[in-house]
C-alpha cells in the first residue's frame, strides 16, 4: 500500500490515523482533531502585506489578515473546537500584531473566547509572545502527537508541523494544476501554509522529500474536496 | 538622394535637418542655442539605431554641424549623464527612455528648446499601452515647449484621424510655470508646417493631400464635470499613394488541403522553390511553434545549403542580432519569422515576402508585404499559404481585401489606468506637481482625453498609498502632498524603484533555456552547466513541461531534463524525433473582425466559390448537403452524438480569444442545465463542447433551449463568475500590477527580481477581488479584459448580432463543417476541464496502485 494513505471512503475531508490519533485533513488547510477538540492550523503570516509595505514600498492589498482570519472563523464555526493551535508564523514578522487594524484584532478576540489558544514560535514570530491573546509555547503534546513549527531532522512519529508551506502539483496533458497540500507518510505529518499571501514550496523539493525517505503521500486541497496523491503523479517545479 | 528603404524616416527629419544647417549658417558661433533640437521616437531599439547610421551619411554629405545619438537601454551610464548635460542635436530613442527622460529632474530644462519630435511607425505604438505611455509623455513635451510640431510616420491605416488626433493636444495647454523662455513657439522659416504632420506610407514622391486644421481652441476641461467636452484637435495629414500595386497571390498547390492544422507541412517543397529562384526571401509565420517547424522543415529540403535563418523572440538576444546583421550585409537568402519582424529595419534585397498561415488581418498582411521591396517603382511581391481549408477562406478574403487596400486596423485605445499611474509617479519624480494643471495635460492626450476628474484622483491614491478603502498605508505614501498643495515624490529610493520600472512590457516571466550534455549511462545524474544558452521559454510553458517531454526550440528538437535553479536544463533529442509537447500552439493574433466578416461573406455566397480552389467549393457544397451554410449574420450551432458523448458546435468566426470566453459561459449554462459538459475547444472559427447528456434531445423538447443559450445575458453574472478564476483575467491582472507598480520587477537594493522577490499576484488578485472588488486595477484589469486576452467586447457585439438569428441543426452525425473544430480536439488543451477533475485523475491513479 502507497505510504501514508489509508484507504478511508474519498470524501471531502480524508482522515488519517497518526500515531493512534485520528486526524481530519480538513479542505480549509487545517487538521482537525475529533478527540481532543482541537483545531491545529499553520503558518497563517497575518500581516504579510503589510509587511512589504514596510520594507519595500509594495503597496500590496492590506486586506489579506482578514480574509485569512474569515477562513480560520469559518472553520471554527464548523468544529467549534475546545483548542485552537496555531503551528507558528502566525505573523508574518514580530511587528505584526502593533500594524494590525482594531477589526482584525477585534475577530482574533472573537475568536480566542471560550476556547483555548495556543501560539506556537515560529521563527518569523518567535519575537511575539504577547498582546493578542491567548498563549505561548515553543511545541506542545497532545496525547501521542506532538506539534511543533519546523519539522525535525530526524523521523519523530506523530509529529506534526508546519514551516514548510508544501505545495503539489499535477501535470496532465499540457495543464498544471498547483495547489497546497498536507505531505504524510503515515508517522509524520507537515501542513500546509494557511495564510492568504503564504507561498508555497513543491513537495519534490529536497526539503520536503528528505524528511520522507520512505515516499509520501501528498493529500491536495481542490476546489470542492480534498485528493490524495501519490508521489509518483506529482510533478517538481 | 536617398537611398533606398530611408525614404520615409528620412522625410521625416527633413525640417530638422534644414532647420539645423540654416540654425548653423546664421549664427556660425552658435554660443547659447545648443539644446536638444529634434527627439525622434521609435518602437525599436534596434531601429533608433538604424536610423542614426542612415542619418549619419546624409549629415557627413552635407557637412552639417549636426549631433546625432541614440539613447537606448543599452547607453552607459556615463553617456547618459552627458547627454543630459550637453545634449546632441538629434536624439532617436524609445518610448520608455522617452519615459524616463521626461521623468528626469532637469527634463523642464533639456526639453525647452524642442523644436521637432518624430514618432516613427507610429501605427504601431498607439495599438497598445506603450502608445498611452508614449501619448502621456507626448503632453508633456507639448506643455515643455509650447507649439512643439509632432511628426507621425505611419503604414495606412483606416483611422488617420485617430492619429491625427494623438499628434495634438486634446485641450490648450495653459503655460508652465517654469517654462523656460515662454510663449508659444512656430516652426519658423520656409517648409513651414502647422503643429504636425503625418506621412503615411512610403517616399517621397506622390500626392500631397494637406488637410485644414481646426483652431485649436477648447479651454481647459473643468475638473467638476471631467473631460466629457473633447474638440476635434488634428494634426494635419499628408497622405503618399504607394507606387505600383502589390503581386500578391495565394500559393496554390493544385491538391486538396487538410480541414484543420497550421503548419502548411505541404507546402514546404513550394516555398523552398520559392527560396530559390529569389535573391532574399521573408517567410512570415503566426506562432514561435510554426516558425521552428517551418524552419526545420526548409533545412530538411535544403539540399542547396541555401543559408536560411530563423528569428523569434524567444531566441537569444544575440543569435536575433546575428542574423539581422547576416541579413543586413545580404548574406542570408531567408529568414522565417514571427512578428518580431513586423516592424522596422529596412533589409532593402528583400524581393519576397511569403505568410505561411492564416493572414488574420487585411491591414497586418499588407504591413507585411511591405517589407518587400521598398522601390515605390517596382511592385512589392508576397504570397499568402494557407495551412488547412479555412486558411484558404481567409487568405481569399485578405486578398479581396488588399485588392481594395481595405484597411482593419483596431480602434483607437481608451488609455489604460495602469500605464497612467505609472506615468503621475514618473510626474511627481521630475518635479512638484499640481494635481490640477497634471490633469488638464494628462487630458490633452488624446487616449486619456475622456478621462474623469474622479478617476484621476483615484489613479493619484493609488500611486500615494494603493488606493485602498482601508487606509493601511498612510505613512509609507511614496507621493506626499505639502502644504502648497503640490504633490512630491517621498524619497530617492521610491523614484530609483520607478526608474527601475518604467515600461508597459510585461514579459511572462521566463526562464532560459540552457543545453547541456546528458551523461550516457547515468540517467537521472545533474547535468553539468556551461553549456550555451538557446534562448527563453515562459514560464508557463516550463511549468507544464516534466522530464523526458520533448519539444521544438531554436530550430532543435529538444529533450526537457529539469529545471535547475532559473534555468531549463535541455538535451537534444536523438534525430527524428517528434516533438511531444505542443508549444505555443495557438496562433497569437485572433481573425479580425473585417476578415471574419469577409470570410462569412464567401460561405454564404455559392457565386463566390467559383473564386476559390475547387476542393473548397466541393467542401462547402458537402456541407449545405449534410447540414446547413449559415447566413451573412447567421449563428450555425450543430448538435450531434458521436462515440459516448454528444457534441454541440458553434461557428461565430470572431476569433479565438472570444471563442474561448464563449466556451467558458457556454459550458458554465450547460452544467446548470444538467447536461454534464465534459469540456471544450476553440479555434478562430468556432467551438466545439462535448456532454455526457444529449443536447439535441434537451433542444427538441424544449425550442427555446439554443436560444436562451447563447442569450446575451451570458455577458452577466456568468461572466462575473468565471472571471473570478479565469487563468487569463489573472494574467491580466498581473500585467496591470506589474505596470502600476504593485509588484515591482526590480528592486532596489535586492538582487533578484521575478518570483523571490514577490507575492504571487493570484493570491493578490483572489484578495482584493473580495475585499474590494472596485479597486483601481481590477478596473484596470477588467478595461483590458474587454479587448485583450478575453475579448470580452466582441463577444458581446457577436452576440447581439446573432439574437434571433440562431440556425440549430440537430444531425445524426458530424458534419464536414464541424470536422474542422472537432480537430482542434486533443491537439489544443481543454478549456473546460477544472482543477478538481485534474485533481481527480492523478488520485485515481493511487488507488488503483492502493488496491492492486
Amino acid at each position: 500500500m502507497a505510504a501514508g494513505l489509508r484507504l478511508e471512503k474519498t470524501h471531502k475531508h480524508p482522515t488519517l490515523l497518526l500515531a493512534g490519533e485520528t486526524l481530519m485533513l480538513d479542505l480549509c488547510g487545517g487538521v482537525w482533531l475529533p478527540e481532543h477538540r482541537t483545531l491545529i492550523v499553520s503558518d497563517l503570516h497575518l500581516e504579510k502585506g503589510s509587511s512589504y509595505a514596510a520594507r519595500t514600498g509594495q503597496f500590496l492589498p492590506p486586506y489579506d489578515t482578514r480574509e485569512t482570519l474569515a477562513c480560520l472563523h469559518e472553520a471554527v464555526i464548523r468544529h467549534d473546537p475546545a483548542r485552537v493551535v496555531a503551528l507558528g508564523d502566525s505573523f508574518h514578522d514580530h511587528r505584526g500584531p502593533e500594524r494590525m487594524e482594531p477589526g482584525d484584532r477585534a475577530m482574533v478576540a472573537a475568536l480566542q473566547e471560550g476556547r483555548d489558544w495556543v501560539w506556537i514560535a515560529g521563527n518569523h514570530d518567535a519575537a511575539v509572545s504577547e498582546g493578542v491573546g491567548g498563549r505561548y509555547a515553543d511545541a506542545l503534546t497532545l496525547g501521542g502527537l506532538v506539534l511543533r513549527h519546523e519539522p525535525s531532522p530526524e523521523p519523530v512519529p506523530g509529529e506534526i508541523a508546519g514551516h514548510l508551506h508544501p505545495c503539489g502539483k499535477v501535470a496532465m496533458r499540457g495543464r498544471a494544476v498547483r495547489r497546497r497540500c498536507f505531505v504524510t507518510d503515515g508517522t509524520r505529518l507537515v501542513m500546509p501554509a494557511f495564510g492568504a499571501y503564504a507561498g508555497g514550496l513543491n513537495v519534490r523539493d529536497r526539503a520536503i522529500e528528505g524528511l520522507f525517505p520512505n515516499g509520501f503521500t501528498a493529500h491536495l486541497l481542490g476546489d470542492g474536496r480534498v485528493f490524495s496523491i501519490g508521489r509518483a503523479q506529482l510533478a517538481r517545479d | 538622394m536617398a537611398p533606398t528603404g530611408a525614404g520615409k524616416t528620412l522625410a521625416g527629419f527633413l525640417p530638422s535637418l534644414v532647420a539645423l544647417s540654416e540654425q548653423a549658417a546664421a549664427k556660425p558661433a552658435p554660443k547659447a542655442a545648443k539644446g536638444l533640437h529634434t527627439l525622434y521616437v521609435s518602437p525599436l531599439k534596434a531601429l533608433a539605431v538604424d536610423i542614426a547610421r542612415n542619418l549619419d551619411a546624409p549629415i557627413a554629405q552635407m557637412a552639417l554641424p549636426v549631433r546625432v545619438e541614440t539613447r537606448t537601454g543599452d547607453t552607459p551610464a556615463h553617456k547618459r549623464t552627458r547627454q543630459i548635460s550637453r545634449p546632441p542635436d538629434i536624439l532617436l530613442t524609445t518610448p520608455e527612455q522617452l519615459a524616463l527622460l521626461i521623468a528626469h529632474r532637469d527634463a523642464a530644462e533639456f526639453f525647452s528648446g524642442l523644436r521637432y519630435v518624430i514618432l516613427d511607425e507610429l501605427h504601431a505604438l498607439v495599438t497598445s499601452k506603450r502608445g498611452d505611455l508614449l501619448s502621456l509623455a507626448l503632453a508633456r513635451l507639448h506643455r515643455l515647449s509650447p507649439g512643439l510640431p509632432a511628426i507621425g510616420l505611419s503604414a495606412t491605416v483606416r483611422e488617420p484621424d485617430e492619429l491625427r488626433k494623438y499628434l495634438v493636444p486634446q485641450f490648450e495647454l495653459s503655460p508652465p510655470p517654469t517654462a523656460g523662455e515662454g510663449g508659444p513657439r512656430r516652426g519658423s522659416g520656409e517648409g513651414q508646417r502647422d503643429d504636425a504632420e503625418l506621412r503615411v506610407r512610403h517616399a517621397l514622391s506622390g500626392s500631397v493631400a494637406p488637410l485644414s486644421r481646426p483652431g485649436l481652441t477648447a479651454g481647459p476641461p473643468s475638473p467638476a464635470v471631467g473631460g466629457g467636452n473633447v474638440q476635434l484637435a488634428m494634426a494635419d495629414l499628408v497622405t503618399v499613394q504607394g507606387g505600383a500595386k502589390a503581386d500578391l497571390r495565394m500559393l496554390d498547390l493544385g491538391r486538396s488541403l487538410p480541414i484543420s492544422g497550421h503548419t502548411a507541412w505541404h507546402s514546404m517543397p513550394a516555398i523552398y522553390d520559392l527560396i530559390r529562384e529569389h535573391r532574399t526571401t521573408l517567410v512570415f509565420v503566426n506562432t514561435r511553434l510554426q516558425a521552428e517547424y517551418t524552419f526545420q522543415e526548409l533545412w530538411r529540403l535544403n539540399d542547396d545549403a541555401l543559408p536560411i535563418a530563423i528569428h523569434h523572440g524567444s531566441l537569444d538576444a544575440q543569435q536575433r542580432r546575428r542574423v539581422e546583421a547576416a541579413m543586413a550585409e545580404g548574406q542570408l537568402r531567408a529568414i522565417v519569422c514571427t512578428a518580431t519582424l513586423d516592424l522596422g529595419i529596412d533589409w532593402g534585397d528583400v524581393d519576397l515576402v511569403v505568410n505561411v498561415g492564416a493572414p488574420k488581418g487585411a491591414s497586418r498582411i499588407m504591413q507585411r508585404i511591405g517589407r518587400a521591396n521598398h522601390r515605390m517603382d517596382e511592385p512589392s511581391k508576397a504570397y499568402l499559404v494557407p495551412g488547412n481549408r479555412f486558411e484558404m477562406l481567409e487568405c481569399q478574403a485578405a486578398l479581396d481585401a488588399v485588392e481594395e487596400a481595405a484597411q482593419d486596423t483596431p480602434d483607437a485605445r481608451l488609455g489604460a489606468l495602469d500605464v497612467l499611474a505609472q506615468h503621475v509617479l514618473g510626474m511627481a519624480c521630475a518635479d512638484a506637481f499640481d494635481p490640477l494643471s497634471l490633469y488638464e495635460e494628462i487630458v490633452s492626450a488624446s487616449p486619456y482625453a475622456g478621462l474623469t476628474w474622479e478617476s484621476f484622483e483615484q489613479v493619484v491614491d493609488y500611486v500615494a498609498t494603493g488606493g485602498y478603502a482601508l487606509r493601511a498605508y498612510e505613512r509609507f505614501a511614496k507621493i506626499l502632498r505639502g502644504p502648497d498643495g503640490l504633490w512630491r515624490v517621498r524619497d530617492a529610493r521610491t523614484a530609483q524603484a520607478y526608474r527601475m520600472n518604467v515600461g508597459t512590457i510585461v514579459e511572462a516571466a521566463r526562464v532560459r533555456v540552457r543545453l547541456g550534455r546528458s551523461l550516457r549511462g547515468k540517467p537521472g545524474t545533474v547535468l553539468p552547466k556551461g553549456g550555451r544558452v538557446l534562448g527563453e521559454i515562459e514560464d508557463d510553458f516550463a511549468e507544464t513541461l516534466t522530464v523526458g517531454d520533448t519539444f521544438l526550440f531554436a530550430g532543435e528538437t529538444l529533450r526537457f531534463e529539469g529545471l535547475s535553479e532559473d534555468e531549463a536544463l535541455v538535451t537534444r533529442a536523438p534525430l527524428g524525433t517528434d516533438p511531444a509537447i505542443p508549444s505555443y500552439a495557438g496562433a497569437k493574433f485572433p481573425l479580425s473582425t473585417f476578415l471574419a466578416e469577409r470570410v462569412r461573406a464567401i460561405i454564404a455566397d455559392p457565386f463566390e466559390w467559383d473564386r476559390l480552389p475547387k476542393q473548397i467549393g466541393d467542401y462547402l457544397q458537402q456541407q449545405r448537403r449534410r447540414s446547413v451554410l449559415p447566413g451573412e449574420r447567421d449563428l450555425l450551432v450543430e448538435t450531434f452524438p458521436r462515440g459516448k458523448r454528444y457534441y454541440l458546435t458553434a461557428f461565430p468566426f470572431e476569433g479565438r480569444l472570444a471563442h474561448q470566453t464563449l466556451g467558458m459561459l457556454l459550458t458554465r449554462r450547460l452544467e446548470r442545465d444538467g447536461l454534464r459538459p465534459l469540456g471544450f475547444a476553440a479555434n478562430d472559427y468556432g467551438i466545439a463542447i462535448w456532454t455526457t447528456r444529449d443536447v439535441s434531445e434537451r433542444a427538441a423538447l424544449d425550442p427555446d433551449f439554443i436560444g436562451d443559450l447563447f442569450a446575451v445575458d451570458m455577458l452577466g453574472d456568468d461572466l462575473e463568475a468565471w472571471l473570478d478564476e479565469s487563468a487569463m483575467m489573472k494574467r491580466t491582472f498581473r500585467q496591470c500590477a506589474v505596470i502600476a507598480g504593485l509588484i515591482e520587477r526590480h528592486h532596489p537594493g535586492l538582487k533578484k527580481s521575478g518570483r523571490q522577490v514577490t507575492i504571487s499576484t493570484d493570491l493578490i488578485y483572489d484578495v482584493l477581488r473580495k475585499h474590494q472588488p472596485d479597486h483601481l486595477l481590477l478596473r484596470a484589469a477588467r478595461q483590458d479584459a474587454a479587448t485583450g486576452l478575453l475579448d470580452v467586447r466582441r463577444l458581446g457585439m457577436m452576440l447581439e448580432r446573432i439574437q434571433g438569428r440562431i440556425i440549430h441543426r440537430a444531425l445524426d452525425r458530424v458534419s464536414p463543417l464541424s470536422v474542422s473544430v472537432m480537430l482542434e480536439i486533443g491537439r489544443e488543451r481543454v478549456y473546460g476541464e477544472g482543477a478538481d477533475e485534474i485533481l481527480a485523475e492523478a488520485e485515481a491513479e493511487l488507488l488503483q496502485e492502493a488496491l492492486s
